[in-house]
C-alpha cells in the first residue's frame, strides 16, 4: 500500500509539467523540490549523524559561486558548475571539518554558523573573484519555460532522495545514529567517529552545493547576501527539517512543501509580508515545544490528536 | 611619529570598544554557565534594550546613561519570561535532537528582530545627545607632547560604566549567597541540587541576569552607536567568540575575552578597511578553536599549582 502511494506520487510529480501549471507555480513547485535537497542533506547531517549546522549557506553559496565564477571569469556555462560545485564544495567542507568537527553540540553549531557569515563576508570583500556586494547576473539563460529546469531539480532530488536512503541504510548510517546517540560510547566502541563524521559532512556538502549550483542557473542571479544569507538559507534549512520531521526520509519535502507555500502565502497577503520572520520564529517556536519531533516524526502523536 | 600615533588611537578605541563587548560576553557567558545552552537571541535582546533607551530619549527627553537603571531591570524581566514560558517547557520535552534548545532560541531572535522591524520600520537611528562629539585631548594637559591622542567623552563614560557593572557583578557572584548559588550550579547541578541550592531558580535568575547585562550593554552603545532592527545577530555573534575566546563560562576570560576582540577589530578596522573588521572576529574565532580550544581560562588553570 505504502509503495503504491510512492510510485503515485513520482508519477504524479514526473506528469506536473504537462498538465499545464502557471508559470508561477512552476516556479514554487521547483522551489519546493530544491528546497527539499537541501533539506534531506541537512538531515544526513543534522538528523543521523546528529551534528546540527548553522551554516549550510556556506555550502550552498559556495556550489552557487562556482556556478557564477565560472560563467562570470572564465567564460563556460554555469552548467558545468553542477558537477565542479561537488568537488569544490566537498573540498571545502573537507578543510571546514578539519576545524568545526573539533568541536560538539551547540558549539558545533556555532562554528558552522561563524563559517557561513566568514564566507559572506568574504565574498563581499573578495571583489576580483565574487563581483562584490553587485553579484554575478547570468545573461544568457538556457531556457525561458521552466518545465526543463523543474525535470532538472526532480532529478538531481529524485538521486539526493537514494543516496541518502543508501547511505542511511548501509552500515555507514548505523555509524552515523551511534554518533548522534552518543559519540563517546560510539568511539570507545571502535567508530572512527572523526572519520564518519568528516563523510557525513561532506555528503551533505556536495549534495546542498549541487542545489546551489542549481539555484545560480536556474534565477540567474546571485550575491552574497542571496548564497550566504544566515536566515534566508541557514535557518530556513534547519526550519525546514524541524518543521518536516527530523531524520525522516520524507520529512524534508514535507517541510518544503509546507515553509514555501507559507512564505507566499503570507507575502501574497498585504500588510503582513513584513511579518513574514516573525510568523516563522513563532511557527519555529510552537513546532520545537508541541512537535519536538516534526510533522513526518510525530505523525502518530498527531493523528490521536485529531482522532479524539 | 604619525605611524605610533594612529597606533596608540587604534589601541584605546580597542581597549573602549572591547570593555563594553566584555559586557556583552558576560551575560552570554553566564547563560552558558548555568543552563548549557547558547542563547542565540543575545544580541536581539540587545536591540530591544537600545530601542527603549532610543525612546526614552526621543520621548522623554531621559538620558541613555540613565536608561541603563530603567532597561536593566525590564530586560531581567523579559529574560526570566522568556526562561519560564518557552525555554523550560522545552528543556522537557522529549526529541531526537538535543540542539532544540538553541534552535528556540533562534526563532525567538527571529521574532524580536522581525517584530521591531514591523513597529519602527529598518531605519538608521540615533540619539543625538549634547555631549557627542565631546572629547579629552592629551594637549589639554600636557602642553608640549610630542603626539596627540583624543579621548572620545561618550565611548569613555560608557566605559567607565561597563568597568563600574562588571565590578558590581563579580561582587555580587563572589560574595553574596545567591551568587555563590549561581556559580555552584554552573559547576555542577547535581552537587548543588544536594546541597539545598534552588537549581531552577538559579537558572531564571541567571537568564535574567544575563538579559540585564545585555540590556545594560544596550543602554551604553546607543549614545555611540546606530541602531537598526537587524543590527542583533551581529552582536550575538561577537558575544559567541568572546565565550569562546574566553573559554565556557568564565567570567575573568569573557572581560579579557572582550578586550581581545575589541582591540583586535579596531586594528584590523584601521589597518586593513572597515569591511574586513567582521573577518578580523572570525579569524580570531576560528584560530581560537584550532590553537586554544579551552579558551583563556585554561591558560589560567594550567599556571594554577597544582
Amino acid at each position: 500500500m505504502k509503495r503504491y502511494i510512492f510510485y503515485a506520487l513520482g508519477a504524479l510529480l514526473l506528469i506536473l509539467p504537462i498538465i499545464g501549471l502557471s508559470t508561477y507555480m512552476m516556479h514554487i513547485l521547483i522551489l519546493v523540490i530544491m528546497w527539499s535537497v537541501i533539506g534531506m542533506a541537512w538531515n544526513l547531517l543534522g538528523g543521523y549523524c546528529g551534528q546540527v549546522s548553522f551554516g549550510h549557506a556556506a555550502f550552498f553559496g559556495v556550489g552557487a559561486y562556482t556556478s557564477g565564477i565560472l560563467y562570470s571569469r572564465l567564460g563556460l556555462s554555469p552548467w558545468w558548475g553542477l558537477p565542479m560545485s561537488i568537488i569544490v564544495v566537498v573540498l571545502f567542507a573537507f578543510i571546514l571539518g578539519l576545524i568545526v568537527l573539533r568541536l560538539r553540540g551547540p558549539f558545533f553549531a556555532l562554528a558552522t554558523l561563524a563559517s557561513g557569515e566568514i564566507m559572506r563576508v568574504v565574498s563581499e570583500n573578495w571583489v576580483d573573484l565574487t563581483g562584490g556586494t553587485v553579484g554575478i547576473l547570468i545573461k544568457e539563460r538556457t531556457w525561458v519555460e521552466k518545465t526543463w529546469y523543474y525535470y532538472i531539480i526532480l532529478l538531481i532530488s529524485v538521486a539526493t532522495y537514494f543516496s541518502v536512503k543508501k547511505v542511511i541504510e548501509s552500515r555507514l548510517g548505523y555509524y552515523f545514529v551511534a554518533i548522534r546517540e552518543d559519540q563517546d560510547a560510539a568511539e570507545s566502541l571502535g567508530i572512527n567517529t572523526t572519520l564518519y563524521k568528516t563523510l557525513a559532512l561532506c555528503i551533505s556538502a556536495g549534495l546542498t552545493g549541487i542545489a546551489g549550483s542549481f539555484y545560480t542557473n536556474y534565477m540567474g542571479y546571485i550575491d552574497p547576501h542571496v548564497a550566504f544569507g544566515l536566515h534566508d538559507i541557514s535557518i530556513i534549512t534547519i526550519m525546514i527539517v524541524m518543521v518536516g520531521g527530523v531524520a525522516t526520509y520524507l520529512g524534508p519535502f514535507v517541510g518544503a512543501l509546507i515553509m514555501v507555500f507559507l512564505a507566499e502565502l503570507i507575502r501574497s497577503i498585504p500588510g503582513l509580508g513584513a511579518a513574514h520572520q516573525t510568523l516563522f520564529g513563532i511557527l519555529l517556536i510552537v513546532i520545537i515545544i508541541f512537535l519536538p519531533n516534526g510533522i513526518v516524526g510525530d505523525f502518530p502523536r498527531l493523528k490521536r490528536l485529531f482522532r479524539r | 611619529m604619525v605611524k605610533l600615533e594612529v597606533f596608540l588611537q587604534t589601541l584605546i578605541a580597542g581597549l573602549l570598544l572591547g570593555g563594553l563587548y566584555a559586557l556583552i560576553g558576560l551575560g552570554m557567558t553566564l547563560i552558558m554557565g548555568v543552563m548549557k545552552i547558547i542563547n542565540l537571541s543575545h544580541g536581539e535582546l540587545m536591540m530591544v534594550s537600545m530601542y527603549i533607551a532610543y525612546w526614552m530619549f526621543t520621548l522623554f527627553n531621559i538620558d541613555p546613561y540613565i536608561s541603563v537603571l530603567i532597561a536593566t531591570p525590564l530586560l531581567f524581566f523579559l529574560g526570566i519570561a522568556i526562561q519560564r514560558y518557552l525555554i523550560n517547557p522545552v528543556l522537557k520535552v522529549e526529541s531526537i535532537l538535543p540542539e532544540n534548545q538553541v534552535i528556540l532560541t533562534v526563532g525567538i531572535g527571529m521574532v524580536l528582530s522581525n517584530l521591531a522591524t514591523i513597529f519602527f520600520k529598518s531605519d538608521y537611528r540615533s540619539t543625538p545627545v549634547s555631549y557627542a562629539t565631546k572629547a579629552i585631548y592629551l594637549s589639554d594637559f600636557w602642553k608640549d607632547s610630542p603626539i596627540e591622542l583624543s579621548l572620545s567623552f561618550p565611548w569613555a563614560f560608557s566605559f567607565l560604566i561597563a568597568v563600574i557593572i562588571t565590578v558590581a557583578l563579580w561582587l555580587f557572584l563572589t560574595k553574596t549567597d545567591t551568587g555563590k548559588s549561581i556559580r555552584a550550579t554552573a559547576q555542577d547541578q547535581d552537587a548543588a541540587l544536594l546541597m539545598g541550592v534552588n537549581v531552577k531558580r538559579m537558572r531564571v535568575l541567571a537568564f535574567g541576569i544575563g538579559s540585564g547585562l545585555v540590556g545594560a550593554a544596550g543602554c551604553l552603545f546607543i549614545p555611540i552607536y546606530y541602531l537598526f532592527p537587524s543590527l542583533g545577530g551581529q552582536f550575538t555573534l561577537i558575544a559567541f567568540v568572546i565565550t569562546i575566546l574566553g573559554g565556557l563560562g568564565s567570567t575573568f576570560g569573557a572581560i579579557t575575552g572582550g578586550l581581545i576582540l575589541g582591540i583586535f577589530e579596531s586594528m584590523t578596522a584601521t589597518y586593513l578597511g572597515m569591511g574586513w573588521a567582521p573577518v578580523g572576529r572570525f579569524v580570531i574565532f576560528i584560530a581560537c578553536l584550532v590553537f586554544l580550544p579551552g579558551g583563556i581560562a585554561s591558560l589560567l588553570r594550567r599556571r594554577r599549582p597544582g
